[in-house]
Formats: structure tokens, sequence, C-alpha cells
């Protein structure tokens, strides 16, 4: 078990200074990544690539597996459908993600960074969330 | 025709980073059986079923202490964040809402999706992707 934490920890703190490293920490890089018509920063496509480099074999070896390394569950997605939840939400998610710059792992780590405006982010990325499972429960006793 | 800002342009650094990132969801599906889903692993604890909340706040502890540790070993970069509070508070909103409409953000659908080559994930990237794009264009462009 206590297996599991560590390496659940060693996940969170690699990824966190990926993003750190990647520059994805900066929502200044992060928007000239975007703003395909001004200056364009081609940087965090080199990020997308590095991380489905290894990701690819990664998920190539748990396609075949029943089992975690621990012996664990190993939960990959069912779902399959591309419905109008999946396209409106990313929709939404990408106009946050062009306003402010920031998405979820980099407006945590920006967080505890100290930055004050990620955490502003932080609270109201929290709140929107919260909006989504009383929107769903309210749906779901429909 | 397209310009590239090669003053800011980091190649390498993102490629590392980029794999680190990968090396982190190969680790979380391979060793922990999870995929590395920021917005999902963060969504569910707003939700929090039982034995289903440990494993999730272990990951959060990690990110959040990133920047301890990369402090210890170099300067982290400038950051530079020119959005205004109420922007950053709207933003926040659609990012949360729509990450979880969506099922999924940057690392659940961008990396751990695309890398297992789903068509719903790629579907959601190209959303996500697309609306970024369209969003600093009419910022930076048209209001701008």
């Amino acid at each position: 078990m206590y297996l599991s934490r560590i390496s659940e920890f060693v996940a969170g703190l690699l990824f966190g200074i990926g993003l750190m490293v990647a520059g994805m920490t900066d929502p200044g890089k992060v928007l000239g990544f975007l703003d395909l018509a001004g200056a364009w920063d081609p940087s965090l496509a080199f990020v997308m690539g590095g991380a489905i480099l290894i990701g690819f074999f990664a998920f190539m070896i748990a396609k075949k597996r029943t089992l975690t390394f621990l012996g664990g569950a190993l939960h990959l997605p069912k779902a399959t459908a591309i419905d109008r939840r999946l396209v409106v939400g990313g929709l939404l998610f990408g106009v946050g993600w062009g306003l402010a710059g920031f998405c979820p792992g980099p407006a945590l780590v920006s967080m505890a960074m100290g930055q004050p405006k990620a955490l502003v982010f932080v609270a109201a990325m929290l709140a929107g969330m919260k909006m989504f499972e009383v929107l769903e429960r309210r749906t779901a006793t429909v | 025709m397209m310009m590239i800002d090669w003053s800011n342009f980091t190649p390498w650094a993102s490629l590392a980073g980029g794999i680190a990132l990968g090396l982190a969801a190969a680790i979380f599906i391979l060793v922990n059986g999870r995929i590395l889903g920021i917005s999902g692993i963060v969504g569910g604890l707003l939700h929090p079923l039982k034995g289903d909340v440990v494993w999730r706040l272990t990951f959060v502890a990690g990110v959040l202490a990133a920047p301890v540790l990369y402090k210890l070993l170099a300067t982290p970069a400038a950051v530079r964040i020119d959005a205004g509070l109420p922007t950053i508070v709207i933003a926040g909103l659609l990012v949360g809402l729509g990450t979880r409409y969506g099922s999924g953000c940057t690392s659940g659908h961008g990396v751990c999706g695309l890398s297992r080559l789903s068509p719903r994930s790629m579907v959601a990237t190209l959303a996500f992707m697309g609306a970024g794009f369209v969003t600093v264009f009419i910022v930076r462009h048209v209001l701008g």
C-alpha cells in the first residue's frame, strides 16, 4: 500500500516539475503558443511531442496488461462516445485556457509557487467544477 | 505568413519537460493503474467516494510539492500573468466547468488520451486547442 502512495506522490512531483521545466507554468508562454497570428512560440508543441513519445509506449504496455506492476486494478477509460458534452466541454475549457493561459495542472503548480493570481484562478476553477457537480446532480434526479 | 517568436522558443527545455510529463503519466498508469488527468483527479475530490480519496490527495500533494523541490535545484523562470482578476475568475470558472463537462483537460485528453490513440480524446483536444487559438486571436487581434 505504501508503495502506491510513494508512486502517486512521485508521479505528481515529476508531473509538476515537468510542467515547470516545459514552460507550461508561465501563462505568457502558453498564450504565445496559442497566438498563431502573432509572434508564435511553438515550444508547447515540443511538450506534447515529448509527453506523447513516452506515453505512447506506456499505454501500449498498459493495454496488454490487466494488472498494474504492483498487482492492482488497471483503470483504462471505457468511454468512447463523441458527444455534445465532450465537444462543448472542450470548447468551454479552451476559451478559459485562452483567456488566462492556465490549464488545471499548471494552475496548481503556479499556486504552489505563490502566485496570487493562480490562487484566484484555482479557487474559480474549483467553483466551476462544483457547478458541474450541482448541475449533474440536478439532471440526475430529474 | 507565420512569424516565429525565436527569442522565447525553448525546444529542448520543453521537450525535456514533456518527457517528464510522459514519464509521470507512465508511472501513474503502470504502477497506480490510473489515468493522469488533473481535472478528473481534482474534480473527484469534490464528490468524495469512500476509498477513492487518498490516491487523489497523495498525487496532488506531489504536484504542489514540485515548486519546493524545483527551487532547491534551480531558480524558477519568471512568469507573466497578463490577465486581470475579472478575466482570471471567468477563465477559472470556464476551465473548471468545461474540463468536468468534457471529462478531461490537457493532461487527461491531451497527453494520456492522445498517447493511447483515443478518438474521443483527439476530438476533445481539437476542441480545446481550437477554442484556445480562436480566443487568443479574438483577444489579441480583434479586440486588442
